[in-house]
């Protein structure tokens, strides 16, 4: 198994490390060429999601891996990655792949005072610690999307298909579990 | 500050990285900025280059016009205080910047203390020419370090020789006896915590981005491949005769920074240059402030 990082700007490595540590071969995208590897899985990591959102487009990177995630490629997302996959975003006309039919609102928390740490309770896995830096939350999901958490009332993390999305960080906190869902997510895909 | 709002101030460095902070004076160069691919921007009145040129009491900028360029775009804003100046820090905290650049770039405040960050709960990013420095800032409660490079000149040889230094220093104590490590915190003047880390990790405890006299996507991807995990550009895009231009190829170097081939391409026609100082053409080192 190999799963392809996202690794245009942001915090790519710490994904890499969580894949590394739980024994999953991962790949660095960065430009067009590099989608010509094979993967199995996309993690899509945080940092800004106009940055990454316009460095897919202008590297010639943004059809080829739209097509792979509307065609069932498994995709972990968290918060910039999240915004990337929303069909809508508060406040903004720009969207990127628009593959998980949902609303959210970008720095739905305010500026970095208002960022947290907490432990809350996801669907299928339990309870987890989630890092939210500068987040967004889903402000609203259509039919089929399916709701793992939500913080104060917010919703915080969705799947759609083969789509984990994810408004907070866990590749920051020690716990594996959400990326052993993943691995899991592509392994039930690929047998 | 607790441990949990330091863990999060380091985390919202750690989004940063592979990214380009730029610095701004209005809202409209923000826009410009944000467009251009910007991870973030540092409002400040005037850049480096101008400050440098216009002499004088440089200090913090105006509170109105850093809420003006927070209100213009989405990224996050960093804003600059003088170094000890803890009241000017208040202030930026007030208006809840993103992030507090203590910085020599301003005339400094207090020629012995730093301000003291841990009693604050925005981040602050400073400005280190090797391994002590960095260390008693992080010390001091830094949770992102930059190189001080010389600002304003267009010259990259500062950054080059601040990272050099610390990468240096970095693989010499990576190399020692844990038992030696102690003197090498009397040496560095700095917590033997800290010393440990950098033994054990073989690196900083909180990200590291170049700073000062970044010019050319070159110049960014050379900071790059010396490890740096991101960059600051100054006075290097808006003192250029393209600026967007010059802002997205920039950004686009730092992404591929390994990519030859492609920063040629990035390098092509991107109008003047800053036109810049030599380092021994200048009278005051900015990086010999607070040390």
């Amino acid at each position: 198994m190999k799963v392809g990082v996202l690794a245009l700007q942001g915090a790519f490595i710490e994904h890499e490390k969580k894949l590394e540590k739980l024994g999953v071969e991962c790949i660095e995208l960065r430009q067009k060429k590099d989608l010509e590897q094979d993967f199995d899985g996309l993690i899509l990591p945080g940092g800004e999601s106009t940055v990454q959102g316009k460095l897919l487009k202008e590297l010639d990177m943004f059809d080829i891996l739209q097509k792979r995630i509307q065609d069932g490629l498994p995709t972990l997302a968290t918060c910039a990655g999240l915004i990337l996959l929303a069909k809508e975003i508060e406040n903004q006309n720009q969207t990127y792949f628009s593959t998980i039919p949902m609303t959210v609102k970008r720095n739905a928390y305010g500026r970095q005072l208002g960022s947290f740490h907490t432990i809350e309770e996801m669907k299928g896995i339990g309870k987890v610690p989630m890092t939210f830096i500068r987040a967004p939350y889903i402000e609203s999901v259509q039919d089929g999307v399916d709701i793992l958490s939500k913080v104060n009332d917010n919703i915080i993390a969705v799947q759609y298909k083969k789509q984990l999305a994810l408004a907070f960080h866990p590749e920051l906190d020690e716990d594996d579990s959400i990326h052993q869902y993943f691995i899991n997510m592509i392994k039930k895909s690929t047998m | 500050m607790s441990n949990e709002r330091y863990a999060l101030n380091k985390q919202l460095a750690q989004m940063l990285k592979g990214g380009v902070i730029m610095d701004v004076t209005t809202p409209e160069q923000a826009k410009i900025a944000e467009e251009a691919g910007a991870c973030a921007v540092m409002a400040l009145e005037r850049i480096p280059a101008d400050i440098r040129a216009a002499g004088g009491v440089a200090r913090m900028s105006d509170p109105k016009m850093i809420q003006e360029i927070q209100a213009a775009v989405s990224i996050p804003v960093m804003a600059k205080c003088r170094i000890g100046h803890f009241v000017e820090a208040q202030l930026l905290q007030a208006i809840e910047i993103d992030y507090i650049d203590e910085s020599e770039v301003l005339s400094p405040a207090d020629d012995v203390y730093h301000v003291n960050k841990r009693e604050f709960k925005v981040p602050f990013v400073c400005g280190a020419k090797d391994l002590g420095e960095a260390l008693r800032r992080i010390n001091e409660g830094a949770s992102m370090i930059r190189t001080k490079g010389e600002p304003g000149t267009g010259d990259i040889v500062q950054a080059v020789r601040h990272m050099r230094m610390m990468n240096k220093q970095i693989a010499q104590i990576s190399a020692l006896r844990k038992d030696e490590l102690f003197e090498v915190a009397k040496q560095l003047q700095v917590s033997y915590e800290l010393v440990e880390y950098v033994h054990d990790h073989k690196k900083l405890p909180v990200v590291n981005f170049a700073a000062g006299g970044v010019a050319t996507p070159a110049d960014a991807a050379l900071m790059m491949q010396l490890g740096a995990e991101g960059v600051f550009v100054g006075s290097g895009i808006f003192k250029s005769g393209n600026p967007k231009k010059r802002a997205e190829a920039i950004v686009k170097a730092v992404t591929n920074y390994k990519d030859a081939k492609l920063i040629a391409e990035l390098s092509k026609d991107l109008g003047e240059a800053m036109v810049g100082i030599n380092e021994q053409e200048i009278e005051i080192l900015m990086a010999e402030r607070g040390k």
